[in-house]
């Protein structure tokens, strides 16, 4: 598809790799944290697990699930961005993605902590597909708000 | 049928969608509108904007004129006895509401049957549950053939003396599986039991009848058969509507008040309480003048050659299934599909940014597509302006999105 503008805004290379080569996909063992979040209208299903250390760090962490490719891929980008960030940076970074989903005005400073995760800014411009892209940041944040 | 005609009549068509022309294919949702619909509306509120029912001058005279005139076009189109059985509300949903809260809120009680099918919009299910749960009555599905057709002898045996009410789709608005309403509607009447037709899916596309249907109620929305959003209609039979109870009540509904109590007014304006959608409802019957013009017959044939032009295509692609109903006879032009791996969310994004707008997601039936095991589907619904050409670019542009996502 050559022509797309808006949808290559979207649906970046990034993100079509993400959705076809999920990061950090691998179940965890031990003691996890553990949700599901999912969306009853288009059947997007996020599956996360996190372990945090002792020092309050994402030390390991598994997102799988099924659904459309912002849903998955947003999920495997997030385990990126989270993945060895303490709790506090994880909840700013978490508060940044969906300020920049809203649009709002971000620092340097805060864009920069997204990470990979800024690949998914392009879903802005897609209202109906944002509750797609916040599938598992929603979930992330439950298991977060915990701690 | 002049399908460049037709076409030129739909000023939308004309528009660009992220630079590609427009193929709608969404019209299940909503449909487009005529010029002649538009310029309703327009020269309503230029040339005769005025309150109807309630004024001597010239202006309040020629909408309630329009206003009434529009309402016997719709008495004709769907060929029912009086004027005064059709009532003006919102939307099919709110014609379905008033029957559960005024007609059933009266006549359905504890241990009561009600029953609708598998097949049903979330409009013509949720007012149901809501009822059954506040009188303690029961809300029955009737049952399938293992090759999902109506059992209509299980249902025989279903129904007797606690049978209140049956209310069913003529056409499913996600499989596009035509009910088999006559003959349902045949053993309901063997019963006490009131029929209600949801009409959505057939009145815009179809010959519809409703003396030959012999249905009580019948439900259908203007917005998707060429007219304004905001006007839709509820049919009943006249001796059944006056029988009921109003629904709202304030100005207009009333014959007469007093400072303790007041009397209802007459048919159709029982159930018109307030300034009613003027200008949407003289549009709806300029709807009706365009469809009767082309004829139903022609509308309906058009959109079954398409809807099996959709089919065909689809039974060549390898990782498409279509859902539902595969016999010609009982389908009309809705075709909803699922990909055994691209979500739907990404295909109706891949097709919008191509100029072409299909549905997707659960339709408001999400029962009926979970059935299928899957949570949402893509769907492709058509109307009388829809070509073959349209559909080879929307199946070409289609395997262009899956390449992208596969
Ligand atoms: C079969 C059927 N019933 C009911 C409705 C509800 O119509 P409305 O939203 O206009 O009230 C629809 C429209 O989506 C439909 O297709």
């Amino acid at each position: 598809m050559s022509e797309l503008s808006d949808f290559d805004d979207m649906y970046q290379e990034v993100i079509i790799d993400h959705y076809k080569n999920p990061r950090n996909s691998k179940k965890l063992s031990g003691n996890y944290d553990e949700t599901k979040a999912h969306n009853p209208f288009c059947g997007d299903e996020i599956e996360l697990q996190l372990i945090i250390s002792e020092d309050r760090i994402v030390e390991k962490i598994s997102v799988t699930g099924r659904g459309c490719a912002i849903s998955q891929s947003s999920g495997s980008l997030m385990s990126d961005s989270v993945y060895g960030k303490s709790i506090e940076e994880v909840k700013n970074i978490n508060l940044n993605v969906r300020a920049m989903l809203k649009d709002e005005e971000l620092s340097d400073e805060d864009l920069d902590s997204i990470g990979d995760s800024y690949a998914i800014e392009g879903v802005k411009k897609f209202p109906v597909r944002i509750k797609c892209a916040l599938l598992s940041w929603a979930a992330l944040k439950e298991l977060i708000d915990k701690y | 049928m002049d399908l460049e005609r037709i076409r030129k009549d739909f000023p939308i068509l004309k528009t660009k969608v992220n630079g590609n022309d427009l193929v709608y294919l969404d019209n299940a949702a909503t449909s487009q509108k005529p010029k002649l619909v538009i310029d309703s509306l327009v020269d309503y509120y230029e040339n005769y904007n005025s309150n109807v029912h309630r004024g001597v001058h010239t202006l309040s005279v020629k909408a309630t004129n329009e206003y009434e005139k529009s309402r016997s076009k719709v008495r004709e189109f769907i060929n029912a006895d009086k004027d005064e059985e059709i009532i003006y509300t919102r939307n099919a949903s709110e014609s379905l509401n008033i029957i559960a809260y005024t007609w059933g809120s009266r006549n359905v009680n504890k241990d009561d049957d009600i029953f609708i099918t598998p097949f049903e919009h979330h409009s013509n299910i949720v007012p149901w549950q809501e009822l059954c749960k506040n009188k303690k009555a029961n809300l029955k599905y009737i049952p399938l053939t293992e090759s999902g057709d109506v059992d209509l002898d299980k249902f025989k045996s279903m129904i007797g003396t606690k049978t209140k009410l049956i209310s069913i789709t003529h056409m499913s608005n996600v499989l596009g599986t035509l009910l088999p309403v006559k003959e349902i509607i045949n053993i309901a009447n063997s019963t006490p039991a009131v029929t209600v037709i949801d009409a959505c899916q057939s009145v815009p596309h179809m010959p519809v009848d409703v003396k030959d249907l012999d249905c009580d109620f019948l439900c259908f929305s203007g917005h998707k058969m060429l007219g304004p959003t905001g006007i839709g209609v509820l049919y009943g039979k006249f001796d059944i509507l006056n029988e009921m109870p109003p629904f709202l009540f304030g100005g207009d509904m009333i014959s007469e008040v007093t400072y303790e109590d007041a009397k209802w007014n007459d048919l159709p304006y029982k159930f018109e309480a307030g300034t009613p959608n003027i200008a949407d409802a003289i549009g709806l019957g300029f709807a009706c003048d365009y469809l009767k013009n082309i004829g139903m017959e022609n509308v309906w044939n058009h959109e079954i050659e398409i809807g099996e032009y959709i089919f065909s295509k689809f039974k060549s692609l390898d990782n498409f299934e279509v859902l539902g109903e595969k016999s010609k006879e009982k389908r009309g032009g809705v075709v909803s599909f699922s990909h055994n791996k691209v979500h739907p969310h990404d295909i109706g994004s891949g097709l919008d940014q191509f100029g072409v707008a299909i549905r997707t997601g659960h339709h408001c039936a999400m029962p009926l597509v979970r059935s299928y095991g899957i949570v949402a589907a893509s769907r492709a619904s058509v109307y009388i302006y829809n070509t073959k050409e349209e559909i080879d670019i929307f199946i070409n542009r289609l395997l262009e999105v899956e390449e992208y996502f596969k």
